[in-house]
């Protein structure tokens, strides 16, 4: 299920997903996808994670085009349920924004939206499970897809990047050249006496500057870190769910062997469907559905399937947690982060 | 995992998308929130201010109401006083009338009895008169006796 290849290894499996697209200059001068992680690694930096960029923008245009759309019909009147939803969430975005940030907030706040709503629907990518997308992009012929663009550190660094600039900005812009200055080398060691200034500037300003530059870089690391992290664990329970071997799938590998048929799969998912679906057009009530899923789920393979799924299904719930957080926090920080900015020190 | 050129792209990116927020999706929506928010505390402060005039008016009808009932038995009452009135009116008129009325019967019997009793008086004096004349068989010379005889008559 992972790729092109049948007798693929463990390791194999994971390094193929944890791989992006890449598109770059070969060794030989041409322009072209890397076939390789070792021929992604040798395009050097002025290649690109093909993947990467293609969510994060289908993702993005995804946030405009949803947001647009009520944008577009907003009015003071009673407002839609989804209006309603969107409006929530600029509520709250809003609300975080006037908490930590006092200042005409007419460029922070929709960049807080942004930033917040942007990197939930990234985050969110993690939650499809590992291989759909990949085996579409491979049946299309694409060998390297990872779908996830906040598991990409150029993506998160060159969000955190641009809060950097913007922080740099600011602080320009509110405190002039001479007070940014004045902030990078007059503390932590303050003194009043011209000599103490100069004894002081060479420590104040590494002190200062570690501070300054560690901004950009937790913010991206913290977000690439945990998403690398979830994504790493949704792969890792994928391959023990689909292996077919091991302690967890063995009454399923002595009834088909080394390789359970896909057919398997299908009537197993389709049967699951279709109790569902019975349940919900009130064919079968809430209790005989329960049964009847367990005994399903005990059917189909016993603890495989059923192990497989919980531990993708609580790791999934967990990981919404994670997925809400992340986004959440790189919103708060650079919030905080441009507020500091706009201080006097 | 390599450090490339996506850094880039996806700073544009981001920048291209925070735009769009700015200038098509954030003031729209805050100034449609606000305006909402403006509507609902109007609605909610006419709501009050109609709550209250509607106590204002219920007091004021109270009032009008007790105002009302007080003036109804108070005109009752007058009603009452003016009927006993006229009832006291005529009975005294009738009353006085009737006194009136008897006053005059009396009065026209007192005449009446005077009369007689005068022309009883004058016709004694003549019969007296004429009777002495008679008793003593002379003609009595009444212009002497006149005084005499109305001395008496007044006595009679």
């Amino acid at each position: 299920m992972a790729g092109g290849s049948e007798n693929i290894t463990q390791s194999d499996y994971i390094r193929h997903h944890l791989q992006n697209l890449t598109f770059g200059q070969h060794a030989d001068g041409s322009w072209g996808l890397a076939d390789s992680a070792e021929e992604a690694q040798a395009m050097g930096f002025w290649a690109f994670n093909v993947d990467s960029l293609f969510w994060a923008v289908v993702l993005g245009a995804a946030f405009y085009f949803l947001f647009r759309n009520v944008a577009k019909k907003a009015n003071s009147g009673v407002p839609t349920r989804f209006q309603a939803a969107i409006e929530f969430i600029i509520e709250f975005v809003d609300n975080s924004v006037r908490e930590s940030f006092h200042g005409s907030s007419k460029f922070i706040a929709p960049l807080a939206l942004t930033l917040f709503v942007w990197i939930f629907f990234m985050n969110m990518m993690d939650l499809i499970p590992v291989d759909w997308l990949p085996w579409v992009a491979t049946s299309a012929g694409i060998h390297y897809q990872k779908v996830v663009p906040t598991t990409d550190a150029n993506v998160t660094m060159g969000m955190s990047i641009t809060v950097f600039i913007l922080i740099i900005y600011f602080s320009i812009k509110i405190k002039g050249v001479a007070g940014f200055i004045g902030e990078l080398t007059g503390q932590p060691f303050a003194s009043d006496s011209m000599a103490g200034k100069i004894v002081f500037f060479i420590p104040n300003l590494i002190l200062e500057l570690v501070s300054l530059v560690a901004k950009p870089v937790s913010l991206g690391l913290r977000l690439f870190g945990n998403l690398y992290a979830g994504e790493l664990i949704f792969i890792l329970i994928a391959m023990i769910f689909t292996a077919g071997s091991g302690l967890v799938a063995s009454g399923l590998s002595s009834l088909f062997g080394e390789h359970i048929p896909a057919w398997f799969w299908v009537v197993a998912t389709a049967t699951v469907f279709v109790t569902l679906w019975l349940n919900l057009k009130g064919k079968l009530d809430n209790k005989k559905t329960l049964w009847l899923l367990l005994a399903e789920l005990l059917l189909v393979g016993g603890m495989a399937f059923l192990l497989g799924q919980l531990m993708h299904f609580s790791w999934a719930i967990f990981h919404l947690l994670i997925v809400t957080l992340q986004a959440f926090i790189f919103m708060m920080l650079t919030i905080v982060y441009l507020s500091m900015a706009h201080e006097h020190h | 995992m390599n450090i490339n050129a996506t850094l880039i792209l996806q700073s544009i990116a981001m920048m291209i998308f925070v735009w769009f927020c700015m200038k098509f999706i954030w003031p729209p929506l805050i100034q449609a929130m606000d305006e909402r928010r403006e509507r609902i505390a109007e609605g909610l402060a006419a709501s009050d201010q109609a709550e209250q005039e509607l106590k204002a008016a219920k007091v004021k009808v109270g009032e009008q109401i007790r105002e009302a009932r007080d003036r109804a038995s108070e005109i009752v009452e007058q009603a009452t006083q003016r009927h006993t009135q006229i009832l006291d009116q005529a009975k005294d008129d009738a009353h006085s009338e009737r006194q009136r009325q008897v006053a005059a019967a009396e009065a026209d019997i007192a005449q009446a009895a005077n009369q007689a009793r005068e022309d009883l008086r004058s016709s004694l004096a003549s019969l007296a008169v004429l009777g002495a004349g008679k008793i003593l068989e002379r003609e009595v010379d009444t212009q002497t006796h006149r005084e005499l005889l109305d001395k008496l008559i007044k006595e009679l």
